[in-house]
């Protein structure tokens, strides 16, 4: 059996130093979600080949909330998708690790080397919550076992698309599709209940239509149960509302808004890296 | 060309019904297609298709950014999906949807925008969508599809299906004259020269391809028209365009919509590039449309057969 504690550590590790290296980018939301990310590509929570990785029966992972790639760059390269020594090339010309996620289906001209295990195109906020109902509803229609897990950002509960996307999963009854509520509380901006409050969250998302669970999105435990206790609920979408500390794991960054769209300088990173080992 | 033997007494009926009864029968052929609308399934004619393949067809109300994104999803799991609404909603709202999830991402999403152009009519200014070429026209890896009359809309939805990426279909609302036959040929990306002319050319696309025609056909023996139907504005078959200018040195362009970023532009920026020509842009001169009756409001905004003779007149 893996160590997730240990996982999880060695991603924030990865985040810190592509981040560093790239002068530029997200690192709240990606350490507060490395947990999650060793959850589901160490813990067993998703089918996947590494050598085929659209293979047709997958588990789709779709990152919403795209500024997060970080962390799911970092997952997909310690789980053998790619090289762990291409994640230094993040946000750099020419490299397959886009300052937000790609996926692209391949054409003739093409600037674009796709990255496996990259699911959706992701950035702006609300897009991959309606291309996550797609997939699953193309999953649905064609009677197929796998499933969707789509990753949306606290703030991006104040997309209208978001909603959108809610309220029709509801009523086709995707029982194949979770979201996963990253609930850190900051935004680019600031405190998000200060920028725009979302409460009450747990009764919107009920109202909608999806079987809401909240869970220490920092705690693997509960991260691995609430997957087994949604499976109680095949013919509904799923909603994991996951509190997680924004900055997790590095001290001096935890529950900062400003961290939430800056990398460290090297300085800042050698305090970070000594302090996640 | 195999156009109809009458070109002035014509039977008239909606390009949208032309690909209503397309995705009838792509329905049958690929078990892919999939429809997806934000409640205007009735008026973009696709109620037949959900009668017969209920299982595929998604209706999401009235959230057309969701079904955008819902489209590109589905097309990333193998579906040809068909994203159908009015075009000042479908690309005019979800616009920034259609540029990240489906063409950045290159999803083989069919995008269907009605009731474009002053000929919606009545309905007023805020749904005749007068810019969603510009709008459609600025995206990599977006084909543009204008289909000219009834028959030609139901072959480009069918070689739209067949096409591999996204691409932009713009229909229209009223009962338009149906000049072109179900054996005139048809084929994406390439221009159709309907009618040979030296004097001047006519670039035209959807309902008003049909009102230059007419126009040309009145000034037989005074003016010869060349008139061409440009149906897929991008890619623009520039060598079509180039040639004709050659020939003609003198070009209108004629399409129910903006000058700007539309039709006019991608022929002016082709020609002025490789063949600077005398040309003249008709289409609305950066103004809103306005209620009325489409035979109407073509005639107060110049764009019916009267206006452009006046155009072709001056020009020549």
């Amino acid at each position: 059996m893996v160590d997730l504690v240990d996982k999880a550590r060695e991603i924030r590790v990865e985040v810190i130093k592509m981040l560093t290296l790239a002068e530029s980018g997200h690192t709240a939301g990606p350490l507060g979600t490395a947990d999650l990310f060793a959850a589901l590509y160490f813990g067993g929570l998703i089918n996947f080949k590494i050598d085929e990785p659209y293979w047709d029966d997958r588990d789709r992972v779709v990152l919403s909330c795209g500024h997060y790639c970080p962390v799911q760059y970092a997952a997909l390269a310690l789980a053998g998708f790619f090289p762990v020594e291409e994640l230094k090339t993040l946000r750099k010309l020419g490299t397959r690790l886009q300052g937000h996620p790609v996926r692209q289906i391949d054409f003739p001209g093409s600037n674009y080397k796709q990255l496996p295990g990259i699911e959706n195109t992701g950035g702006p906020l609300g897009q991959g919550v309606s291309v996550a109902v797609g997939m699953a509803l193309a999953g649905k229609m064609d009677k197929k076992k796998w499933k969707v897990i789509c990753i949306d950002s606290d703030a991006e509960q104040q997309e209208g698309q978001t909603w959108e996307a809610y309220q029709t999963a509801a009523k086709y009854g995707l029982g194949n599709l979770t979201f996963v509520i990253d609930r850190n509380e900051i935004q680019i901006s600031g405190n998000l209940g200060e920028v725009m409050p979302i409460e009450p969250l747990r009764d919107k998302l009920t109202a909608f239509g999806l079987r809401v669970f909240e869970i220490n999105g920092n705690n693997h435990e509960e991260i691995m149960a609430v997957f087994e206790q949604g499976k109680l609920f095949p013919d509904q979408p799923k909603a994991v509302i996951m509190k997680t500390v924004a900055g997790k794991g590095v001290g001096f960054m935890e529950g900062d808004f400003r961290w939430h769209g800056k990398a460290p300088t090297s300085e800042e990173a050698e305090k970070a890296l000594w302090e996640l080992k | 060309m195999n156009l109809v033997s009458d070109i002035i007494n014509v039977e008239r009926k909606a390009t949208r019904e032309g690909f209503g009864e397309a995705m009838v029968l792509l329905g049958r052929s690929d078990k892919n297609v999939v429809v997806v609308t934000a409640d205007l399934g009735e008026s973009m004619r696709v109620d037949e298709f959900e009668k017969q393949y209920p299982e595929r067809f998604v209706q999401v109300g009235v959230a057309e950014q969701n079904m955008m994104g819902i489209s590109a999803g589905l097309a990333l799991s193998g579906k040809i999906p068909f994203a159908v609404s009015y075009a000042v909603f479908n690309p005019g709202r979800n616009w920034d949807q259609m540029r990240v999830s489906v063409c950045y991402t290159n999803a083989n999403v069919k995008i269907v925008g009605g009731h474009t152009g002053i000929s919606v009519g009545p309905d007023g200014a805020t749904h005749q969508a007068l810019e969603d070429i510009a709008m459609t026209r600025a995206l990599p890896n977006l084909m543009v599809v204008a289909p000219a009359d009834f028959e030609q809309a139901k072959k480009a939805t069918m070689a739209i299906a067949k096409h591999k990426g996204p691409v932009y279909l713009r229909l229209t609302r009223p009962k338009t004259a149906m000049f072109t036959t179900s054996t005139t040929p048809f084929e994406l990306g390439k221009a159709q020269v309907l009618r040979v002319g030296k004097d001047v050319t006519i670039f035209a696309c959807g309902g008003l391809v049909y009102e230059a025609l007419l126009a040309a056909e009145e000034l037989k023996g005074e003016v010869e028209v060349e008139v061409i139907n440009i149906h897929t504005i991008k890619p623009l078959d520039e060598e079509t365009v180039v040639r004709s200018a050659k020939k003609t040195g003198k070009i209108i362009t004629l399409e129910d919509h903006q000058i700007n970023g539309g039709l006019g532009g991608a022929v002016a920026e082709v020609l002025g590039e490789k063949w600077p020509t005398k040309m003249v842009r008709m289409g609305m001169r950066d103004s809103f449309g306005e209620s009325g009756e489409p035979e109407e409001l073509l005639a107060k905004y110049g764009l019916d057969k009267d206006g452009v003779i006046k155009v072709i007149r001056k020009i020549i």
